[in-house]
């Protein structure tokens, strides 16, 4: 299970908004507790490196992975996964996506249809180098009722 | 002796090691050493023919060492290497 903050989220969705008709990327950063379920509290937008058509293939610099494992270790969290975008597609992996995809990183895939935010899933890498899905849970939003 | 910063996604398979300090004289060497100490690295960071493996960059401080000398890139006592894994992917 993986939980996306709320404040989190919502800069992921609004990157995946903006990019679009491209796909957008970037960086998931939080915590894993003993159980593996990993909860997001930061996320780094990062620009499309990919030359080419940005709207159905995205990459991320090196140079920008490396600032990423170093902000990681600078503010205590876990560099735990990649987001990206599926422009006018599904919030299913790709077999490109499969490929490239690294072992225990979690993959959130956003759906944007026509600039409208769809699905959201998150993907994980099995032993045998297979994706499968992981929950993602929604955040509880306050109702403000408990400083009524 | 260098010290090699192992990513966050193959650190399970350095006993959840970020930092390592391998003495080698090149980064060929190196990445030898590593998938001696840590086997389970090997299939991660080697092709079949024992190469670098396309998805995987491997940089001395802020350069790629394919803009350097490649795997025959000298190693110094200072040399700090980041194994670093090519993200990348897209709905096609």
């Amino acid at each position: 299970m993986i939980l996306i903050q709320s404040t989190a989220r919502e800069l992921m969705l609004a990157d995946a908004v903006q990019a679009f008709p491209d796909e957008c990327c970037g960086f998931l950063f939080g915590q894993e507790d003993g159980e593996g379920h990993r909860t997001i509290t930061t996320i780094r937008v990062v620009n499309n490196a990919k030359e080419g058509d940005k709207r159905r293939r995205f990459v991320i610099a090196p140079l920008d992975y490396i600032q990423a494992e170093q902000f990681a270790e600078e503010s205590g969290l876990t560099l735990l996964g990649v987001y990206h975008s599926h422009p006018n597609h599904p919030a299913i992996p790709s077999e490109h996506d499969r490929i490239a995809a690294q072992p225990f990183f979690s993959y959130v895939i956003v759906s944007v249809l026509e600039r409208k935010v769809g699905p959201v899933r998150s993907w994980r890498l099995n032993d045998e180098a297979q994706f499968e899905e992981e929950s993602v849970a929604v955040p509880v939003l306050s109702t403000g009722a408990e400083n009524a | 002796m260098a010290t090699v910063i192992i990513p966050t996604p193959l650190r399970k398979f350095t006993n959840n090691t970020a930092r390592l300090d391998i003495k080698a004289d090149t980064i060929e060497n190196t990445v030898h050493e590593l998938t001696l100490n840590f086997p389970d690295l090997k299939k991660h960071l080697l092709d079949d023919k024992g190469q670098i493996r396309s998805f995987v960059n491997i940089f001395v401080g802020n350069d790629d060492i394919r803009d350097l000398q490649q795997g025959k890139t000298p190693v110094q006592t200072d040399t700090v290497i980041s194994i670093v894994p090519a993200i990348a992917g897209g709905f096609a």
